[in-house]
């Protein structure tokens, strides 16, 4: 495995043209003073209450379950002739995916193509006949994409994206994107008088208008609202966020109720309309009456009123049959399917355990590959080869034996460093980068994206679950 | 807006209020208790506190005697008694974080820091300290708190059901203790009690009454007179201009009623209207005849009431 790509330097002394400045102005802090810094957002962000709960932990002083994520001072910067190439590419994906989550709904032609097995698609556990012949507006389906790009050194010592998942059911951390950009912009305003940063704080105002512009036909002026699990939720601080940045209500399901095949939310002056729902609270959750039965969390009858055409949900029901991990390697063929386009941005190369020649590959090579749950999430469920210990090796094959079909298996990405601020001083922490994608009736996003770090040394895992923290992301305009 | 919202933003500020007044009370109990007077009379005092808030069975569950440590602790850190500041702090901010997209990022940091700095003093071992400045700075916060809520809030419904949420809360914590602190002089103020030791014993009890309220200054000003305890009365009970008093506090909640008033909502604020009309032509004298107990009791139930009849019409979600 080549070292990996480090984002700030091409070799010890040499900096990249991109954090020429940064560096030199960095190397002028003394460490005390980004101590200092440190401390002092920290301070700002647990007043500011920007805290996520962790499932299952309990604090001593009161504070409850919540937790900050850590912020790194050190900013990941990306040219911007990176990024315009990034964005051309995301912007090709995510409308390719929608193309296929509307085709898998409706006439099935990819399937019948013979590009995407059929089984793989209507016996995947994420799959939702209630979607099947069911219109939504725009045809849009996934109308907030997370997706997950690394950076792996090639063995000249180059970097290439690659695209190591997208996330279209309900993709958090854009909070943390707008937060992270005002606490730098607080901490060092110098940096942002010698830089030309691409500006995201109007993120909101794009995803407002996504909304509004995905309305069900005839609305004219329509009720955009949140819909959120409730405050013990892990996101519930960017579910607050979001709804105050857009003025809209912030509602959990025991607020709503269905009558006459419209979804109304109870207010202090009576029932009221809702013709849009950002809803935030996974697929099983949203109606008792046809998903899980004991949910507290949706509304009964939401479903029917959804397959009316009475209401808007964002996202649609049943996209997780196109980010599964699973469906991940035919991505690429999607975009060519449906656009006619050769795809942009690189896929990792996959395996699929659920074919018998993959499988004794992966088996044969568990030391060095990173198996994951077609399903898991969040960083739970994986096993990365070369970090584990025989026995986690051995007890993992036996998982995957018993259900090969439930894992892929991936060559173990060496992913970008990045300098990062850690105890001991500055020293490089692997990244990733989600940018997220907003489609309406066209495919907007803000520069840019959030960068996690993994900060334990020679961590590859960035999930905030697992001791990750974020960066500001740096688009810097020519 | 939503009706969960109006119900947390109405806690929100209940809890604050309450806080406010716990401190306050127990302030006043503090600097009485370091005068020099009898250990019955400082106990008494300390039991008075504890049934202003119908606590006294639960604090015995957990102590034994009325002394002024074991009171305070339980009042102000006891996480097993739910008017304690701190569980009063706890549930305005759980109740603002509930519905922080509601709020102005200054009324929501300020609840956040509220928290946060008082989980901070306690630990730091304020209260044994100085109780009388962590009693003032709980105090102030709350003066913060409503003062941010004033300065930055759209004059919409969120801030009618902040107002309501605080009078209501004011109103009943006022009337509660009066009833106690007259309830307790029962003997002087109604008996003969002529004698100079006597009366030095009232000014201190009314004055401390007074400045529980914030109201000593308030006295000499409307009166100009000696603490006469049927004026003390008054002030607290019928002054309009009064900020504490039964009367301002039924006034705001009827203006702030009057402004979210909904379909169903016209029994309520008939209800509100009438105990605003009594406070309003009322005397005291006629108050004091029929007894000031049972004045007081019956205000508290008809507040209470209201609470229950604001609850119905806005704030509980109708069954679909």
């Amino acid at each position: 495995m080549p070292p990996s790509f480090d984002e700030m330097r091409i070799s010890g002394s040499e900096v990249r043209d991109h954090y020429r400045t940064y560096e030199s102005w960095l190397k002028a802090q003394p460490q005390e003073l980004m101590r200092d810094r440190r401390d002092e957002a920290e301070m700002i962000f647990r007043r500011v209450g920007i805290t996520f709960a962790v499932y299952g932990a309990k604090d001593e002083d009161g504070a409850g379950t919540e937790r900050l994520i850590p912020f790194d001072l050190i900013p990941r910067v990306i040219p911007s002739h990176e990024w315009t190439e990034m964005e051309k590419g995301l912007r090709q994906r995510v409308t390719a995916l929608n193309r296929f989550l509307h085709d898998v709904y409706h006439d099935q032609e990819i399937l019948k193509a013979g590009l995407v097995p059929a089984e793989q698609v209507l016996k995947n556990a994420q799959y939702r006949p209630e979607m099947q012949g069911v219109n939504v507006p725009g045809g849009v389906y996934s109308h907030i994409s997370g997706v997950d790009i690394v950076r792996a050194a090639n063995p000249d010592g180059s970097g290439t994206y690659y695209v190591l998942e997208d996330n279209l059911r309900v993709p958090s951390g854009v909070s943390y994107m707008l937060e992270d950009r005002k606490m730098m912009m607080r901490l060092f305003p110098e940096l942002f008088a010698a830089h030309r940063v691409a500006p995201v704080a109007h993120y909101p105002d794009l995803l407002l208008e996504t909304l509004r512009a995905v309305a069900p036909a005839g609305v004219v002026d329509p009720t955009v609202i949140v819909l959120t699990p409730g405050m013990y939720n892990s996101a519930y601080f960017e579910h607050a966020f979001l709804a105050q940045q857009m003025g809209v209500e912030l509602v959990e399901g025991q607020d709503l109720f269905v009558r006459d095949d419209h979804v109304y939310m109870r207010t202090t002056q009576g029932p009221k309309r809702v013709d849009v729902i950002y809803r935030r609270v996974d697929d099983d959750f949203l109606d008792p009456q046809v998903f899980r039965p004991d949910s507290t969390l949706g509304c009964a009858g939401m479903l029917g009123v959804y397959r009316s055409g009475n209401i808007t949900l964002a996202n649609a029901i049943g996209t997780g049959v196109a980010d599964d991990k699973s469906i991940y390697p035919y991505v690429p063929k999607m975009v060519e399917f449906y656009l006619g386009e050769k795809p942009i941005l690189n896929n990792v190369p996959t395996y699929m355990c659920r074919d018998a020649k993959d499988l004794s590959y992966v088996l044969a090579h568990l030391g060095e590959l990173v198996v994951k749950e077609v399903h898991g999430a969040g960083g739970y469920g994986m096993l990365v080869g070369p970090a584990s210990t025989k026995a986690e090796i051995e007890e993992f094959r036996a998982h995957l034996v018993a259900n090969p079909s439930n894992y892929i298996a991936q060559p173990t990405l060496s992913l970008s460093t990045c300098p990062t601020f850690v105890e001991s001083g500055i020293a490089p922490r692997h990244i990733d980068l989600r940018p997220f994608v907003l489609s309406g009736t066209e495919v907007q996003m803000v520069p840019g994206g959030l960068t996690r770090v993994a900060l334990k040394e020679g961590s590859l895992v960035v999930n905030s679950s697992q001791g990750g923290g974020t960066k500001d992301t740096w688009v810097l305009e020519d | 807006m939503l009706s969960r919202t109006a119900d947390h933003l109405f806690w929100m500020s209940r809890y604050m209020e309450r806080a406010e007044n716990t401190a306050r009370m127990l302030n006043v109990n503090y600097e009485t208790s370091l005068l020099p007077q009898s250990a019955e009379a400082t106990e008494q005092g300390w039991r008075g506190l504890l049934s202003i808030s119908e606590l006294t069975p639960a604090y015995l569950q957990r102590y034994s005697g009325f002394n002024g440590r074991d009171v305070m602790d339980f009042m102000v850190r006891d996480d097993s008694n739910p008017s304690s500041i701190l569980a009063c702090l706890r549930a305005a901010r759980e109740n603002a974080r509930a519905v922080r997209g509601a709020l102005t990022t200054e009324v929501w940091e300020t609840q956040n820091q509220t928290w946060l700095e008082f989980n901070r003093l306690l630990r730091e071992g304020a209260l044994a300290r100085d109780p009388g400045s962590l009693f003032e700075w709980v105090k102030f916060r709350s003066h913060l708190s409503r003062g941010v809520t004033v300065g930055t809030m759209l004059m919409d419904d969120s801030l009618h059901f902040i107002r309501i949420g605080t009078f209501l809360e004011r109103g009943d914590n006022t009337a509660r203790l009066l009833d106690v602190k007259f309830h307790a002089l029962a003997g002087e103020f109604f008996g003969a009690g002529n004698g100079k030791e006597t009366h030095e014993v009232d000014f201190y009890h009314w004055s401390a009454i007074l400045r529980s309220v914030s109201g000593f200054e308030i006295y000499r000003k409307v009166y100009r007179n000696v603490i006469r305890p049927e004026l003390v009365a008054e002030l607290l009970i019928l002054r309009p201009d009064m900020p504490r008093s039964l009367a301002a506090c039924i006034n705001e909640v009827v203006t702030n009623l009057q402004l979210v008033a909904n379909q169903q909502s016209g029994e309520t604020l008939r209800r509100a209207g009438r105990l605003q009309a009594d406070l309003q032509y009322g005397r005291i004298d006629e108050i004091l005849a029929t007894g000031l107990h049972a004045y007081l009791t019956q205000f508290l139930a008809r507040v209470g009431d209201l609470g229950g009849g604001i609850s119905r019409d806005f704030l509980v979600p109708e069954t679909a």
